[in-house]
Formats: C-alpha cells, structure tokens, sequence
C-alpha cells in the first residue's frame, strides 16, 4: 500500500502521486479522481503529501488573489488601438455565428439548460400538432391534396404570426436610437431587458422565410445592433 | 470584446504578471494580447477554452517580452529572487508564517515552474489544457509541476520551514 508514494529523491513519482496536485484543483476526470481517492484512503503518506499540496493549493490563489488587477490605461490602450486598426468586413456569416455563439456564451449554465428545455418542449409541441393533423387526414382514406380544405397546420402557425427576433444594441447605443430603428423597422419591443436581450416584434404581417432572413441581415448590419437572431 | 475583456482581463494579467514581474510591462502585455485576439478571432477555433487560448497567447508575449530584456539582466533576477527566500530564513522563523514563507517561496520558483503552478493551482486547467498552454507533452506537464513542488519544498527547508514532505 505504501507504495503508492515513493521515495521522490530515490525514484520517479508515481502515477498518482503526480495526479495529486490536479485532484487538489479539482480538474481531474471523474475515473482519475476516483483513482486518486481511492489510493488516499490506502496511503497515509499519500494523504500527508496531497495535505501540503493543499496548503500550496490555497496560497497559490492568494498569492495570485493579492496581485490586484491592471489599471484603466491597459483598456483605455487597447481600445484606442483596435479604433486604429483598418475596418474589416467578415462575412456576415461568421460575423452571425461568431455573436450566437458569444451570447449563448454569455449564459448562465442555468439559464442554458431553461433554453434547452422550452426548445424541447416547443420540439415536442410542434411533432404533436404534427402528428395530430396527419393523423386527422389520415381518417379520410382516399382525400387528396388538392381536395383538402384545410390548410397545413404549418402555414396556419406562420401566417398567424409576425415575425420576431431576439435582439441586443450596442452598448453605446443611444435611446433616440433606438427609438428611430423601432420606427424605421415598424418594429415593438414584445418582451426584453433580461440578459440585455430585447425581442421585437415587426409590423402586424407575417413574412416568408427569405424575407425574415432579408430583415435579419439588414438589422444585423444596423450600427447599433449587435446581434439580431430570428426566432418562432 | 467587451465583455471578453471584461471577463478575462483580471487572470491574463495577474498571469503575465507572475510571469514577467513587471506590472507596467503586464498592462503593456494585456492590451497587445487582447488586441491580437481582435484581429485573430476568426482563427479560434473553439476546440479549447476561450481562456485556455487567452492564457496560451500570453504566455507567448510574455516570453517575447522577456527576451528583449537581457538574458544576463533575467538570471540574475531569478538568482535574487531565489537568494532572497533562502538567505534569509531567519525572518520567516520569527514570524513563525508558513503561510508567508511559502508565497515568497512560490515568487521564487523559475519561470517554467511558475507558470505551470499557477496554469494548474490558480487558472485551474488541466494536465491538457497546461499542455497546449506550454506546448509540451502531458507527461512533461505531470513531471515539471513536480519537480516545481519539490523545488518549493526545497526552497521552504532553506527557510526554515519543514512540511513533512518529501
């Protein structure tokens, strides 16, 4: 058993012995850590070693803790040079993806897991109207498309509704601003302010795929705008 | 930007800090690696952490800054430094502060020992993560930190402080 822990100016460490600092930050995988606890409970000299590697553990963060942090000047630098560099135009594209990927970034793991779940519910809900409309048409055996008078289920959802969309300003946008792009864009601010995130609603029509895409590539390229993403 | 600034410039300074131990060169250090992930941020391509990116690029300014200083000024830096903590002992037994002795300790390490207790103990990153950070293999990152904590301990015994390991 006491093996596990070998005389460092006689041998190599081992293994474990070389995992202990990992397991004091908590970063090891869960097999590892489980590997690492159970040798501790076999090895005192073990526990004795990883004892000190906690105590270096906790005045590394001090030490690190006591450092204080950088002055404005750094920021104010920075900015002033990335004003200096040249205008890039990245494909709006990226630019998109780059923003979703930053504000799904920005959430809490918490608010993640809340999206994640009423998008699998909207999911489930949609395969229920789904399914409730083929099995409908299905009792009538020999009815044709073209005989049908009921709508698909699918067009009636989007034509009842105007097209929406999460959007975040530029945190130097100004109110007037705002106000002028909510005019111009016919647009109402449904629901917002959580996160920064603010969802408008445009006009009273409902739109077409290409046109909800059109609309969200014109609002994504408004300066004070800094992610638009259309949504149900 | 903003908030990738505002969420990441606190620990890439106190990193390059540590690493160059000069504050004014650090705050040069934060805007020069902010500023190339401006201009690279097409280029990420999220395979890592965005902290394990930002930590990886300062690590590599931090190194071109210290190789415009003199090598000869470097060593005997980190010979001072190292002096400083084991000629003189007597100051930590008197304040009987193991906990003071070992910061001094931890200040004294060499810069390759440094950076990867601070990657692992304070930045919290992995055996791989510390790997692409350096840039050197997962063992080599087992053993350097260590042969760090036996250096640590070495430099605490010079202090008078013995903690029953190795």
């Amino acid at each position: 058993m006491m093996a596990m822990s070998k005389k460092i100016l006689e041998q190599e460490p081992s293994e474990i012995e070389m995992l202990l600092p990992w397991h004091a930050a908590g970063t090891l995988s869960a097999r590892d850590a489980r590997r690492v606890d159970e040798a501790l409970a076999r090895d005192p000299e073990l526990a004795k070693q990883y004892a000190v590697i906690r105590e270096e553990y906790a005045e590394t963060i001090d030490l690190n803790e006591s450092l204080g942090a950088p002055s404005v000047r750094a920021m104010q630098k920075l900015f002033a040079a990335i004003d200096a560099e040249p205008v890039r135009n990245p494909p709006a594209s990226l630019r998109i993806s780059a923003r979703i990927a930053e504000f799904f970034a920005n959430l809490s793991p918490r608010t993640l897991a809340w999206s994640a779940s009423l998008a699998a519910l909207a999911l489930l809900l949609q395969a229920g109207v789904i399914g409730a409309v083929l099995v409908k048409n299905q009792a009538a055996s020999y009815q044709t498309a073209s005989l049908s008078t009921n709508e698909p289920a699918t067009r009636d959802l989007a034509a009842a509704t105007p097209p929406r969309a999460l959007v975040r300003f530029a945190p130097d946008a100004r109110v007037a601003d705002i106000t002028t792009l909510l005019e111009s864009y016919q647009a109402s601010i449904v629901d917002g302010g959580k996160g920064g995130m603010f969802r408008l609603q445009f006009g009273n029509k409902a739109m077409s795929k290409d046109e909800i895409a059109g609309l969200m590539r014109k609002l994504q390229n408004e300066k004070i705008v800094s992610l638009a993403v259309a949504t149900p | 930007m903003q908030v990738l600034y505002g969420r990441h410039h606190v620990r890439v300074f106190r990193f390059g800090l540590r690493l160059v131990r000069d504050e004014q060169v650090a705050e040069d250090l934060i805007s020069e690696v902010f500023l190339d992930v401006w201009r690279q941020a097409g280029k990420f391509e999220g395979r890592s952490a965005v902290s394990t990116w930002l930590l990886a690029i300062t690590r590599f300014k931090a190194l071109s800054a210290l190789r415009r200083r003199k090598d000869v000024e470097l060593d005997d830096e980190a010979a001072n430094a190292i002096e400083d903590a084991s000629d003189d002992p007597e100051v930590a037994v008197q304040k009987k502060d193991t906990s003071e002795a070992l910061r001094r300790c931890l200040s004294a390490l060499s810069l390759e020992h440094r950076e990867v207790v601070d990657l692992v103990y304070y930045h919290e990153k992995s055996v791989e993560e510390v790997a692409e950070i350096v840039g050197i293999p997962e063992n080599t990152v087992k053993t350097r930190l260590f042969y760090a904590r036996k250096k640590l301990a070495e430099l605490l015994k010079a202090a008078g402080i013995e903690r029953g390991w190795p």
